[in-house]
């Protein structure tokens, strides 16, 4: 692959999760897409300057009801489809899954997690700690402006917006320390909002939350 | 009335006898200028110089983040910088840009004179200048907008942003849309009433279906922003709570606000350019334009969609997926009617016989930067993949390759084709040729290089990141590349002096192009054509050289001058039959005047003076008063004669004048911001968290129906005003009646507004109050229009042929007693809703 290189603590083509996966298999797929279109179209740029002859025979019909029309609508069909079907896949649905909930809270500028399941725990400020392997449910709450939360390697970003609650699911596939940012720009310090994620193997979570007390 | 001189003078008499009535005087009489050859320069002119101004401070951003923990500038300036980078480009830069190029060459292309309203386009430039410069000034008191381009709530509330950073960039932005707004009016006015006669809409040239289209979009697209930025203003200066989550508001109504509008801004930006690009390729391919009608469909396909595409950019503030999913489709449609255009300029180049040159090399550049850019566009419109690249350097990389490839190469190709037509002389092409690949490079070696690091993981607008993360090689060749692109720029601008200096003169039409606009002389003078010429087919297969000299000779209509009168022709908005001579108002320093009344009141407002604030907008209506002053007869004149053996009635007394359209125009970008604002009603109700609010309007029905009733009554009056009028009786009795009844309607608003809960302590308030003050300025000016016409029809500017005053109230009384309606039914109906609603 191109771009192989892209291993990076914060790489979205790095991924280590289900979620961080799929968005980054859907890339690769449209970014080789997009790499062919973008032939397709130089290919007949350069014809009609060079090599007109052969494409000329093309009526403006085919132009622009072919290539215009027909064309990105197959293309554009598929592409929504699946990605739809995709983003379902990522939702935090209930549905046979017993997901391990934890409270985000951001203010300007540091984020806090609580954990209502580890009564006593908490909050930890700029460090959050998950169990690994287990599907994690993240309510983002905001307690001043909007912040955007993201650890890129695990899945996709959902902001904290003050007046409303958003959660995100993440699953970190192995144990490890990952790391988060903000996105979403809040202010002097949005530079520097970044956190820490460690994921601790299922056994050893508890232990780990008693001992962040 | 006068006597006409067709056919009579020579070329010479006939351009002199023009150039005293349409001409603008030396010295300081220029700030009187209203003309759009003048004006339309100056837009581009100021429109260049604020982009060196954004465009240094792009080069400041590039070099803050050309290596890991720079500490060059901290992030307090830097916010500063990146907000204002892109406010400039976006508000003082793109849009004036192709503002001024539309206002210069539009009238040429069409074959009128000027613009509909001269001396608006002269006010919007001054509103223009005056918020341009009171935004980049407030940088150089560091107190520069800081909170992104888009404002999101509550950083950019008072709260968290409590210097006068925000305010500059709410006032000063809005002061610039005026002249967003007022181009738009007379643009769309300009293209429906007043191309040469023959020249029915399918016989346009395809850059005027461009510019029609994006003017219709501007006049809907902005003012949801401008309702939102009135908003936000008004609580940051009167608290009240529009956008606070704890009293009933929400930052999320912002974000709709700001995208219903934002959006479409992208389209607003391209369409222009592409109007360009769909001029330029089929002159340079030697072919006409493949698929005029198709690409006519493809436009207004694509304004239609622009429209229902804003959620694209909320993708990660956690709306329903099902939602997501309809706006991430629509999204990807927009790519059809895009493709339907990059196929069509292919296909013309395919099937004609190219040549190359320098516009054409831009073109290419074009298609190469806009492709990408357009197919990233696509991957960002599908949710997941959204989410990972929302806010990174990716989106950086995607919005500058359309915002650059698909405004800044065509205007370079537009610049290049059309410099000619300003200057009178040539390109020189040897800078020209180095100058493009210099920007070509460092333009793709500075962006492409982002979509990787925003893959990375680098978040937009940080000012600084350590060097653990892999973006350090990534960051220093992006700004390596940003500063060849830079050198390219100043090689484009020397380029432009070398052939002001050393271009060599031509005698017409030096591209062999078939639009009108080469049927000037070349500079164009004032006027623009010695005479108007009948089009009898589609107006881009023309002939200038041909014509040049024919209306130069005075063979067309209106080539005459008489009574010092600047006349253009106005016809039928479908056919483009001649049915008016419609007379232009001349120079005049009203305009700068109002200009300066409009930033005392900006001024006041950002320092707080709100009684000055307020006296000030007393003045400015005053001013707009003179306007009116200004125009009119005092007698009924009829039909003169307008050239070609016809005669026709001046504008002042048919129906469908400009002035009558415009109005109706204003009206509906007024309706937009009315919608906007019951949206926004609506939103609070359904989504905003603390609702129901603690306490509501009560006792608000008597004075409601007050408040229709009269604005119904004022509605008809106008009307039995009108009719009065045309049946030679006086109209003075009704047109009085009706600011009576209007007063009263005031009256009973202001006594609403008394009744009101306090508007800081929960949105409910604060919204019926934002209703309140519309209907409150609606039923002002019904009755202001409606008292005018009545003066004007007393001092004998009205008769039953000179109705447009009479119209113009009828209009305003109708727009008022409709948003009394609906504004009271919403104010009595959202008690009701408010106890429904409540986070749903
Ligand atoms: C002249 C070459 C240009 C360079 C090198 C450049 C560079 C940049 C960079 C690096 C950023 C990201 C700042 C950050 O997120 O920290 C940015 C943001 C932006 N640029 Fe440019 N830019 C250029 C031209 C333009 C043009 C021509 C336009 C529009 C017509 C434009 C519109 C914007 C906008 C809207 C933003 C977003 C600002 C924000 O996040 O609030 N830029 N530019
Ligand atoms: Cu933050
Ligand atoms: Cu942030």
């Amino acid at each position: 692959m191109p771009l192989a290189g892209c291993t990076g603590l914060l790489s979205t083509l790095d991924p280590a999760g289900p979620a961080a996966a799929s968005i980054a298999t859907l890339w690769w797929v449209m970014f080789y897409g997009a790499t062919v279109l973008f032939a397709l179209v130089a290919v007949l740029l350069a014809m009609s300057y060079w090599r007109s002859g052969l494409i000329r025979r093309l009526t403006p019909l085919q132009w622009i009801l072919g290539l215009g029309v027909g064309m990105p609508v197959v293309v554009l069909t598929a592409l929504v489809t699946t990605a739809f079907v995709q983003g379902e896949g990522l939702l935090p649905h209930r549905d046979g899954v017993r997901p391990v909930t934890i409270s985000v809270l951001a203010r300007q500028w540091r984020w806090e997690f609580a954990y209502p399941e580890s009564p006593g725990v908490g909050p930890t400020i700029g460090v959050l700690h998950m169990p690994a392997g287990v599907p994690v449910d993240l309510t983002l709450e905001s307690a001043d402006v909007i912040h955007g939360f993201w650890i890129p390697r695990l899945g996709g970003k959902l902001d904290a917006i003050p007046g409303h609650v958003n959660v995100v699911r993440l699953l970190a596939d192995q144990p490890g320390r990952y790391h988060g940012v903000c996105a979403e720009f809040c202010g002097d310090g949005h530079t520097q909002m970044r956190f820490e994620v460690i994921a601790h193997a299922p056994e050893d979570y508890q232990a780990a939350l008693e001992a962040s007390r | 009335m006068s006597e006409t001189m067709e056919q009579g003078p020579s070329p010479i008499a006939r351009h002199k006898a023009l150039e005293g009535i349409w001409g603008t005087g030396p010295g300081l009489e220029r700030l009187a200028a209203v003309n759009h050859n003048i004006l339309g320069k100056r837009f581009m002119v100021a429109a260049l110089v604020f982009f060196a101004i954004g465009g240094i401070l792009s080069m400041l951003i590039r070099a803050q983040l050309a290596t890991p923990n720079s500490a060059f500038i901290g992030p307090e300036i830097y916010n500063q910088i990146f907000t204002m980078h892109g406010t400039v480009m976006m508000f003082l830069f793109a849009i004036p840009m192709f503002e001024g190029l539309a206002m210069y060459l539009l009238p040429k292309m069409i074959g009128a004179r000027d613009l509909a309203f001269p001396r608006l386009t002269a006010y919007g430039f001054w509103c223009y200048i005056f918020g341009g410069t009171i935004l980049v000034v407030s940088m150089l008191f560091g107190v520069a907008p800081d909170s992104g381009w888009f404002m999101y709530t509550p950083l950019s509330s008072q709260p968290y942003t409590p210097g006068i950073n925000a305010d500059v960039w709410l006032l000063g932005v809005t002061f610039v849309e005026i002249s967003a707004m007022a181009a738009a009016v007379e643009i769309i006015a300009t293209i429906l009433k007043m191309r040469a006669p023959g020249m029915s809409l399918d016989r346009m040239p395809i850059y005027g279906w461009y510019i029609l289209v994006t003017a219709g979009m501007m006049l809907i697209g902005f003012p949801p922003l401008i309702l939102g930025s009135i908003l936000l203003e008004m609580e940051r200066a009167f608290d009240l709570p529009f956008f606070d989550p704890t009293r009933g508001g929400d930052p999320l109504l912002w974000q709709h606000l700001f995208w219903l509008f934002g959006h479409p801004e992208v389209y607003i930006i391209f369409l222009p350019a592409a109007g360009a690009l769909s001029t330029i390729i089929p002159v340079f391919a030697r072919h006409p334009l493949i698929g005029y009608r198709a690409i006519v469909v493809a436009i207004i396909a694509m304004a239609f969609l622009s429209f229902g595409l804003w959620v694209h950019h909320m993708f990660t503030v956690g709306i329903p997926h099902l939602a997501l999913a309809f706006f991430s489709a629509a999204s990807a449609l927009v790519a059809i009617p895009t493709a339907v255009q990059i196929f069509a300029w292919i296909a013309t180049i395919a099937h004609g016989r190219p040549r190359f040159s320098v516009p054409m090399l831009y073109v290419m550049g074009f298609f190469f930067v806009f492709v990408i850019g357009g197919l990233t566009g696509v991957m960002l419109a599908m949710v997941p993949f959204n989410w990972q690249a929302h806010d990174t350097h990716f989106v950086v990389a995607h919005l500058h390759y359309v915002l650059v490839g698909g405004f800044v190469f065509p205007m370079l190709a537009a610049g290049y084709y059309w410099l000619p037509h300003i200057t009178g002389r040539l390109p020189l092409a040897r800078l020209s040729v180095p100058a493009f690949w210099l920007i070509f490079i460092g333009f793709n070696a500075t962006f492409f290089l982002m979509h990787i690091t925003g893959l990375m993981g680098m978040p937009r607008r940080i000012a600084t990141y350590p060097s653990n993360f892999g973006w350090d090689w990534l960051n220093l060749l992006s700004s390596v590349g940003g500063f060849i692109l830079t050198m390219g720029f100043a090689l484009v601008l020397l380029d432009i002096i070398m052939m002001f200096k050393f271009g060599k003169g031509f005698r017409r039409d030096p591209w062999q192009a078939g639009t009108l606009e080469w049927a000037t002389p070349t500079p164009p003078p004032s006027y623009n054509f010695a005479a108007i010429p009948r089009v009898t087919e589609r107006a881009d297969g023309l002939s200038p050289r041909l014509l040049g000299p024919q209306l130069a000779r005075g063979e067309g209509y209106l080539a005459h001058t008489r009574n010092g009168w600047q006349e253009t022709l106005g016809v039928d908005m479908t056919t483009g039959e001649p049915d008016q001579i419609i007379i232009l108002p001349r120079r005049t320093y009203l305009p700068l005047v109002s200009g300066l009344v409009t930033a005392a009141v900006v001024l006041c407002m950002l320092f707080k003076l709100y009684w000055f604030a307020l006296g000030a907008l007393g003045l400015l209506v005053v001013t707009f008063l003179f306007w009116a002053a200004a125009v009119g007869n005092k007698s009924d004149i009829g039909p003169l004669p307008a050239g070609q053996g016809i005669s026709l009635p001046l504008d002042g007394e048919v129906k469908g004048s400009p002035t009558f359209w415009g109005v109706v125009l204003l009206l509906a970008a007024d309706a937009t911001l009315f919608a906007s604002l019951l949206f926004g009603a609506l939103f609070l109700v359904v989504v905003a968290p603390g609702w129901p609010p603690p306490a509501l309007l009560e006792g608000g029905f008597v004075p409601g129906m007050v408040v229709v009733l009269a604005a119904a009554a004022g509605a008809g009056l106008a009307r039995l005003g009108r009719r009065a009028n045309a049946a030679n009786a006086s109209p003075i009795a009704m047109q009085l009646g009706a600011g009576l009844v209007q007063a009263i309607a005031l009256g009973a608003i202001f006594w609403l507004i008394a009744a009101l809960p306090d508007p800081t302590a929960h949105a409910y308030s604060a919204t019926s109050l934002a209703l309140l003050v519309y209907l409150l300025v609606h039923n002002g000016i019904a009755f202001i229009v409606a008292v005018h016409a009545a003066w004007r029809y007393h001092a004998g500017f009205v008769s039953a042929r000179r109705a447009t005053d009479p119209r113009l109230a009828v209009l305003w009384g109708d727009y008022a007693g409709f948003a009394a309606l609906v504004g009271i039914l919403m104010l009595l109906g959202l008690p009701f809703l408010a106890t429904l609603g409540g986070g749903l």
